[in-house]
């Protein structure tokens, strides 16, 4: 796994933001960026040459299963691996961003092992 | 109370009913239509006794949301209780922002710290256990000593780094007695609320029944909301998760399911 990967941490809380952002610079990933919805993210996203996209669910503006569908109808963005953080803890949500090409989905409250877990499992799929 | 005024109501309309029949039978017309604006006048006075206990009731309920719009205006400074309650929620939001930034702060502090010791630490075992083999030179003891010495100091700074950010995390925390007692004021309201309005609901059900009023159900209005328009915006955070077959309870259901689903 490349850890100077260029990571996108979407979400509405600033506070929520800087968490993901605190523990993915733990895990030795520095090169984070920021954005507080999807419509901010999107823009950075076909710009941004990004290789991975942690986003959050519920959020004003653009919501993360859209931003996650505008990933997944995006030529370019298609195959960018998206790991959604979220409280959305409904049965029929996860199977949702599942259908919508989520590549992993971790419900808040969220220890920093599991998002590890989660992070290591993506990049193990995508390179393997 | 409402029930006895449609009783007395109901019960002048027996009486009269029996009575507007024998007049009628007995081809008395102006006797019979003098019972009819009898029947007509009861039903109204009953009709006007509940809607002034529903004005009554609803001035009640009004005071008791303490809405007064004059204050509002700005003539005094009392606000309405709705507006003060989403400004506590809004003062709720802050407070728990500030102590999440607050601990992080302390958090980022003290990591640092944490990871030079161990460092440090790890550097100075190799040597140390050389001098317990008796392997060090005198040049390279006197460098050992130096660096212990260093390193005892900056444990001894650190220390007080380490202690203030853990007890500012502390002090962080009491962000969660002062959001409960806002909270609970709120919950508060929103009972007062819902009670004064149930009893709304009883007032003007006990209103119609008394004159008579019936309405159809408003059909449209009843069909339940679309799952799938509610699911894009989100339901924020489950309360009840365990209570709750359609949702999850933890990251290890999460895992299952999607497994299910072939991840």
């Amino acid at each position: 796994m490349d850890k100077n990967m260029k990571i996108l941490v979407v979400d509405d809380f600033s506070t929520m933001r800087r968490i993901v952002k605190n523990l993915l610079r733990d895990l030795g990933f520095n090169n984070t960026h920021e954005a507080d919805d999807g419509t901010t993210a999107l823009p950075m996203l076909q710009k941004g040459d990004f290789d991975f996209l942690v986003t959050d669910w519920n959020m004003p503006g653009m919501t993360g299963i859209d931003l996650l569908r505008a990933v997944r109808a995006d030529a370019k963005l298609a195959n960018l691996p998206v790991l959604m953080v979220t409280a959305e803890a409904k049965r029929e949500q996860i199977v949702e961003a599942a259908q919508a090409g989520v590549n992993g989905y971790v419900i808040k409250p969220f220890t920093a092992a599991t998002l590890k877990e989660k992070i290591e499992k993506i990049f193990e799929r995508v390179n393997g | 109370m409402s029930e006895a005024a449609g009783q007395d109501f109901s019960a002048t309309l027996r009486s009269s009913a029996a009575n507007l029949v024998s007049q009628l039978e007995a081809g008395n017309f102006t006797a019979a239509m003098r019972v009819i604006h009898e029947i007509n006048a009861a039903r109204e006075e009953s009709l006007y006794h509940e809607v002034g206990k529903l004005t009554r009731g609803l001035h009640d309920a009004i005071v008791s949301f303490q809405i007064d719009v004059l204050s509002r205006g700005g003539a005094g400074d009392r606000v309405s209780e709705f507006h003060d309650a989403s400004e506590r929620l809004n003062y709720v939001i802050e407070l728990t922002e500030k102590a999440a930034n607050k601990t992080m702060d302390m958090v980022d502090d003290c990591m640092p710290v944490a990871s030079q010791l161990g460092e440090a630490a790890e550097k100075l075992r190799g040597d140390w256990q050389r001098l317990g083999k008796r392997e060090l030179e005198p040049g390279e003891f006197r460098e050992l000593y130096r660096q212990i010495n260093d390193f005892l100091e900056y444990t001894l700074n650190q220390s007080s780094t380490l202690h203030h950010g853990l007890s500012n995390i502390l002090v962080a925390q009491e962000y969660q007695d002062l959001t409960g007692q806002v909270i609970k004021r709120v919950i508060g309201l929103v009972q007062d609320v819902e009670d004064s309005l149930v009893s709304l609901v009883k007032m003007a059900s006990a209103v119609e029944d008394a004159a008579g009023i019936s309405h159809e159900r408003d059909q449209q209005g009843e069909s339940p909301p679309q799952p799938q328009a509610r699911n894009a915006s989100g339901e924020g955070p489950q309360v009840n998760a365990d209570q709750r077959p359609d949702v999850v309870s933890g990251q290890d259901e999460v895992d299952d399911l999607l497994s299910s689903l072939g991840f």
